[in-house]
């Protein structure tokens, strides 16, 4: 540690004010406060102790509770094509292989999410002369958790940037955007590359080898929209779906554990909860936004069964929690803390709304099966409304105290 | 009709280095200061002295353009040493070498039943010229009260819950007779209620039992259950354009001590606090006195920081700097200007957090008492986190909005939010917790005043 220590100081001059690499302050500081916490002491007033917390630590601790989606996803995506190609039926067969295709895929994808947002990021900091935002070492690890794995790289470079500048810096980075930077990243892909985010063929890997005769690369979400046009029972269509992949592959137990086509991270709600699990126990995302995300999909669930005029408006609303992305929306998206509501009371809202939206988009519009994207972006925007009543009946409170 | 309000929201710092109920044997300090930094709201000082000048205790030394009637005096009898000055003429400190015995003016005294029948302007006379006035401090601003107004009521706090912070049951012990005596005086000062916030389920300190003609209103929870800003809030808050004043114990014990005495009396028990002390006891010294004869000899280890206060509000001093005029307690800690390999991943049970993200395992230990240092662990970054402000402060107030509000300097919305309530101490806690590392104090001292003087 001694030997880096030294190392460091002795490069330090070149960066600093004068120093032929000034321009690069930001890149230098941010690799010495990865290696080392700053010798920073608090100053002469106010607290002179501080909380051994920080964005860096907080930042990682969101990175450790995505890893079992990410595992997960890396075995599933395997999983997936040994499935449809018909090499093995059993979840634990060729589990050595599964595993290293699975990498195969979803390693690129990582790599180049992070390496096309760190590049814009280090740009903007070199120019912007801010620091380096942590933010990012969460938005790199959730893009590529929802997107399919087949997704061309460019497309996941392309997309990266584009919500790295337009969702983030050009607001002023990490703690200034008012949209959730991966949600930004896929909203992008989805209206501009349709092809190769939706439909029934990019969600399973097939390489060059043909599938099963009979099989269908639909998902849990499209299966049981198309039940609603067909007049056929929901869960009658989940569980005769590709019947001749195997029995019961979209049963309810089965798209629980997330064994289902999707994107890459998303389909397990099992995992999400994990991840929901390690947040909340560590106090990093808003416990009210995850229950509220997921009593407002039931309840407009209830609601929709109230009125139904069709099958998938008649599922059970159980359903909606493990089809589709809704419990990784809720743990990673809405709980961002940039673009949720930010007062207390708001966040029951926020997450209530988004939950309500989310099932209403899936149900009743044609165009998007599923509805977590847009609800989510939606919410971001409204966040600073519902924090606007919040605030504005904390300053009544005030006022009437004032007036009696 | 006295009041319980039980809180909730909040969190007691457990630091090492408590002060053991004695008295320490330390020398007397030679040197003593009055620093205008400490008066908060001072705009113009005017020394009233001259280098050589011999004085006693209660000697005016000092006073504020603004505000002329209230006298600034001398804590010891002595000599002027020095008057330092900074750039531009800026006045820091006066110094005053003190005599082996103090000797003291004389103002007028009183006994305890002629001090019921004594009108107001005599009592804000006598606490004017005799240097006691500056113990009075108003709401909103946080600064010295002027004595022209009148406030709706004033504020004692019985306890205090900050960090290592001293026991006011032995500090005072002995004094019951004065604080009785200076309530007197305080009646008379304002038309409403002198109210003492105590600790609910402890044991009564001797100086606040018996205590006639207030109202007693008892607080639980964590820290800041014990500052005077979070009993205001709970129990006859500050709208906008209405005053109220804050004490003390010490000064309520000061004002008595003028009255009944006849003199101004600085002295007071102190706590020497702090992991890195080695002798944490309370000290009998005087307002404003040089530490040096506390800190030298009493440390564990050379790097470390003498801190006026507590840390959470007080101030970093040199090893022969000069206590606060306001402050109770010094505290000695560990100098943190070290940098720690991947400090900011490591997991650690040594350092305390109110969070509980990846690695911060102190949440484990709830009744450990920690040792820590000045290291500010990270970097200032933008407001991400929401909703940790809200659970330290227990005030119906929306912390990361009112320091919105003063960033961006709007004054409407600041008074919306309640600037007029609020003063650094109150929100002291989520400077510590922050994981954005914001200056919260000095941003909330910046909006009063943005508030104050415009």
């Amino acid at each position: 540690m001694k030997f880096l220590r030294d190392l460091l100081d002795k490069q330090k001059p070149l960066f600093h004010k004068g120093g032929k690499l000034e321009n690069l302050f930001y890149l230098y500081e941010a690799g010495e406060t990865f290696l080392f916490s700053p010798n920073h002491t608090n100053g002469i007033k106010g607290a002179q102790v501080k909380d051994a917390i920080d964005l860096k630590r907080m930042m990682i601790t969101v990175v450790i509770a995505m890893i079992p989606c990410l595992l997960f996803g890396i075995y599933n995506t395997g999983h997936q094509h040994f499935l449809a190609t018909g090499q093995t039926a059993g979840l634990w067969d060729d589990f050595g292989p599964k595993s290293l295709l699975g990498l195969q895929l979803v390693l690129p994808i990582v790599i180049v999410a992070y390496a096309a947002g760190g590049l814009v990021e280090a740009g903007f900091a070199v120019v912007r002369k801010h620091p380096i935002n942590e933010g990012f070492l969460v938005t790199g690890m959730l893009i590529p958790l929802i997107v399919p794995a087949t997704l061309p790289l460019w497309q996941v470079a392309l997309g990266t940037i584009f919500a790295v500048i337009i969702a983030k810096e050009v607001f002023g980075g990490t703690g200034m955007n008012i949209l959730n930077v991966a949600m930004t990243a896929r909203a992008f892909l989805y209206f501009a590359y349709p092809a190769q985010i939706s439909g029934d063929q990019v969600w399973t890997y097939l390489g060059d080898k043909a599938p099963v005769d009979g099989f269908s690369g639909a998902t849990a979400l499209a299966v049981a929209y198309n039940a609603g046009v067909d007049e056929q029972p929901v869960t009658q269509a989940l569980a005769e779906h590709n019947s001749v992949l195997g029995d019961g592959l979209f049963s309810f137990y089965n798209m629980f554990m997330g064994w289902i086509p999707g994107s890459i991270g998303e389909t397990s709600t099992l995992m999400a909860l994990v991840g929901a699990l390690i947040l909340v126990a560590t106090g990093v995302a808003s416990w009210k936004i995850i229950v509220s995300g997921f009593a407002g999909a039931y309840l407009m669930g209830l609601v929709m069964n109230l009125f139904a005029v069709n099958e998938y408006m008649a599922m059970s609303p159980e359903y909606h929690w493990v089809v589709g992305g809704l419990a990784f929306g809720i743990v990673f998206m809405a709980t961002d803390p940039v673009s949720a509501a930010q007062t207390e009371t708001g966040k029951w809202i926020y997450g209530l709304l988004i939950g309500i939206l989310t099932v209403i988009i899936r149900v009743t519009n044609p165009a998007y099966p599923e509805g977590i994207m847009l609800a989510v972006l939606f919410m971001n925007v409204f966040a600073p409304l519902i924090d606007y009543y919040v605030v504005k009946a904390n300053k009544n409170r005030r006022l009437q105290r004032a007036t009696v | 009709m006295s009041k319980t309000i039980k809180l909730k929201k909040g969190f007691d710092i457990k630091l090492a280095g408590k002060a053991e109920k004695q008295l320490g044997d330390f020398q007397r300090a030679q040197t003593f200061a009055i620093k205008p930094a400490d008066f908060i709201g001072m705009q113009r000082p005017k020394v009233t002295v001259n280098e050589g000048d011999s004085v006693k205790a209660g000697t005016p030394i000092l006073f504020d353009k603004a505000m002329d009637s209230v006298q600034f005096v001398s804590p010891v009898s002595g000599e002027i040493v020095e008057i330092k000055r900074g750039d531009k003429r800026k006045l820091l400190e006066i110094k005053i070498l003190a005599d082996e015995v103090v000797s003291y003016e004389s103002f007028e005294k009183f006994t305890e039943s002629s001090l019921k029948t004594i009108g107001k302007e005599t009592a804000i006379a006598q606490l004017c010229k005799s240097g006691v006035w500056p113990q009075l401090i108003q709401r909103p601003f946080g600064i010295i009260a002027n004595p022209q107004d009148s406030p709706k009521s004033i504020f004692i706090s019985g306890f205090d819950t900050n960090p290592l912070a001293p026991d006011y049951a032995f500090a005072l012990k002995g004094e019951e007779k004065y604080f009785k005596a200076g309530i007197l005086v305080l009646q008379k000062l304002t038309s409403g209620k002198v109210h003492l916030g105590l600790e609910l389920d402890a044991e009564i300190a001797p100086v606040f039992a018996n205590v006639q003609g207030v109202q007693i209103n008892k607080f639980s929870g964590p820290h800041p259950a014990g500052n005077v800003g979070i009993h205001i809030h709970h129990i006859d808050p500050i709208n906008k354009g209405e005053i109220v004043w804050t004490i003390s114990p010490f000064g309520v014990i000061q004002m008595g001590k003028l009255f009944l005495e006849g003199k101004y009396d600085a002295s007071k028990v102190i706590a020497v606090t702090g992991s890195e002390a080695k002798k944490a006891v309370y000290a009998k010294t005087y307002l404003g006195a040089c530490v040096d004869t506390l800190v030298k000899g009493n440390l564990k280890q050379d790097h470390i920081r003498v801190v006026s206060g507590n840390v959470l509000t007080g101030e970093k001093i040199n090893t022969d700097g000069y206590l606060g005029y306001y402050a109770n307690q010094i505290t000695l800690l560990p100098e943190g200007d070290y940098y720690e390999f991947l400090g900011w991943m490591k997991p650690t049970s040594d350092k305390l957090s109110y969070h509980r993200a990846l690695g911060l395992l102190s949440f484990l230990t709830p009744n450990k008492e920690y040792v820590l240092d000045t290291n500010v662990r990270g970097e200032e970054r933008a407001f991400v986190q929401t909703g940790v402000f809200e659970s330290v402060t227990p005030m119906d107030i929306l912390p990361v909005y009112l320091l919105k509000a003063i960033l961006a300097e709007d004054f409407d919305e600041m008074e919306e939010l309640g600037i007029y309530e609020v003063v650094e101490e109150d929100l002291a806690l989520c400077e510590f917790v922050d994981v954005s590392k914001h200056p919260v104090q000095e941003i909330i001292r910046k909006g009063i005043d943005l508030i104050q003087y415009s």
